[in-house]
């Protein structure tokens, strides 16, 4: 299909694209990769009166290590992140992750922040940005604050943006040295949304009991979630067959997925429990591997 | 003149055209309907088959997803400046050796995707590549065809640079 009339603004400074969005905040759309609006736009289940282009605005294309964190402009495309070397070493997680955000061509436009705005709960980055404590910075003509991801997603596509505010970047915390991590997705087609999604950092102490545990869903909820009762659980705890167990369990018990074409509500409770397993034991394994290969660094030295 | 319409100036393969334009008019159809470009397919026009995929400033994008209004200023090449058909490109050759194609539909956006694979990615393992041409759909060939074009493209490049 064909979109429906709108105005078009190619903003050359943030200052100008907030000016157009304080004129017209409550019919405008931001446009970055445009990977998830312009199809809602061919459709026309989005019509805006007026589209402001960000892409040409110089600066918001920068991924910044912060201490321990990271900063994601909101140009920082998902192409980038896929090879940015300050995500290998402080969020390698990221790459994996990154094999199953849609494809190449469109991770080639698709941005970071945008599709944490578009808050599709199937999808990865608001996993991400979950999981990792996320901030996200906001600014309009009138100010700017600062918003964890927990408050930033509010549901299925809905965030707490108001319609003359702008994302202008986010920023998201990193997995220790010595962390491992899991990824582990089931979708029908390679690319495809998720029907369900677990990720997973720890590290393994001298007991090699799990510690400083992380764990990220994406496609069993109004949003993507972090799991906090479910790292509360692993804490401390050798990852054993009992553990496995309650933890499928546990997710069996407590999520509350939607059911859709794709498959039933119990489908995805049953499904989260084996990826979740799955993520865990490969985190397990890198988190050992990691440690033997910083071992062998200390012998060299 | 207060039309609705846009001046855009858009590189396409090398030569600037300037059209009055729609904001809403998408640079699929830019191609098609105003430079006359037909090589650009289109299928699914929301950016799930890849059958229009094109080059904007050097990466693979999807033409239905682009606005020709965000590709003023912009360099975009199409399947045209491939090859020709007495003077094929070495992917198009490939596809040729290979028997890459039955109906053709799904191809030039195929060709262009495997420009992007073959300039920025690994190509080692089958894997790697049917990943990376996992974004375009063929309904005919079961892609397999496709996949040794691709796989004899990427040895005779090498490792990436």
């Amino acid at each position: 299909m064909k979109p429906a009339r709108f105005d078009y603004v190619r903003a050359e400074s943030v200052e100008h694209a907030l000016a157009v969005l304080a004129e017209r905040g409550g019919e405008a759309k931001i446009i970055a990769g445009g990977q998830s609006l312009m199809p809602m736009i061919n459709f026309r289940l989005v019509k805006p009166a007026v589209l402001v282009d960000i892409n040409h605005i110089p600066g918001l294309e920068m991924i910044e290590e912060q201490g321990d964190r990271l900063r994601m402009g909101a140009l920082v495309r998902h192409r980038m992140t896929a090879s940015d070397p300050a995500i290998s070493r402080g969020l390698p997680i990221l790459h994996e992750v990154m094999h199953h955000v849609a494809h190449m061509t469109v991770r080639n436009r698709g941005t970071f922040c945008g599709s944490v705005c578009h808050a599709d709960p199937a999808a990865e980055m608001p996993m991400i940005a979950q999981m990792f404590d996320g901030r996200v910075e906001i600014v309009s003509a009138s100010g700017s604050r600062v918003l964890p991801a927990s408050e930033f997603l509010v549901g299925s596509l809905v965030t707490s943006l108001e319609p003359e505010e702008m994302v202008t970047g986010i920023s998201i915390g990193t997995s220790s040295p010595d962390a491992g991590w899991g990824f582990e997705e089931f979708s029908r087609r390679h690319g495809d949304f998720a029907l369900a999604a677990v990720a997973v950092t720890f590290r393994v102490d001298d007991g090699e009991a799990i510690r400083d545990a992380r764990i990220g869903m994406t496609g069993v909820g109004e949003t993507a979630l972090r799991m906090r009762d479910l790292e509360t659980l692993v804490d401390g705890r050798r990852l054993d067959e009992t553990l496995e167990v309650e933890v499928a369990a546990w997710l069996s018990d407590n999520l509350s997925p939607n059911a859709d074409i794709h498959a039933s509500a119990d489908y995805r409770r049953n499904l989260s429990g084996v990826l979740a397993v799955r993520a865990l034991r490969k985190a397990h394994a890198r988190t050992l591997e990691r440690r033997a290969a910083s071992g062998r660094e200390r012998d060299h030295e | 003149m207060n039309d609705g319409k846009t001046e855009i100036t858009v590189t396409v393969n090398g030569i600037n055209h300037t059209r009055r334009v729609e904001p809403r008019l998408l640079l699929s159809d830019f191609l098609r309907h105003e430079l006359g470009l037909t090589g650009t397919h289109v299928g699914c026009e929301h950016g799930v088959c890849g059958a229009c995929t094109i080059s904007l400033n050097g990466r693979s994008a999807r033409s239905c997803l682009t606005l020709a209004v965000m590709a003023d200023r912009q360099e975009v090449e199409t399947i045209e400046a491939q090859g020709t058909p007495d003077n094929l490109s070495r992917i198009q050759r490939a596809f040729q050796d290979h028997h890459g194609l039955q109906c053709g539909f799904c191809t030039p956006g195929m060709v262009m995707a495997i420009a992007d694979l073959l300039a920025h990615h690994p190509l080692e393992t089958d894997e790697q590549i049917r990943e990376g041409l996992s974004g375009n759909i063929c309904r005919c060939t079961g892609y397999v065809h496709i996949i040794e074009a691709v796989r004899e493209l990427a040895r005779e490049r090498g490792p990436l640079k």
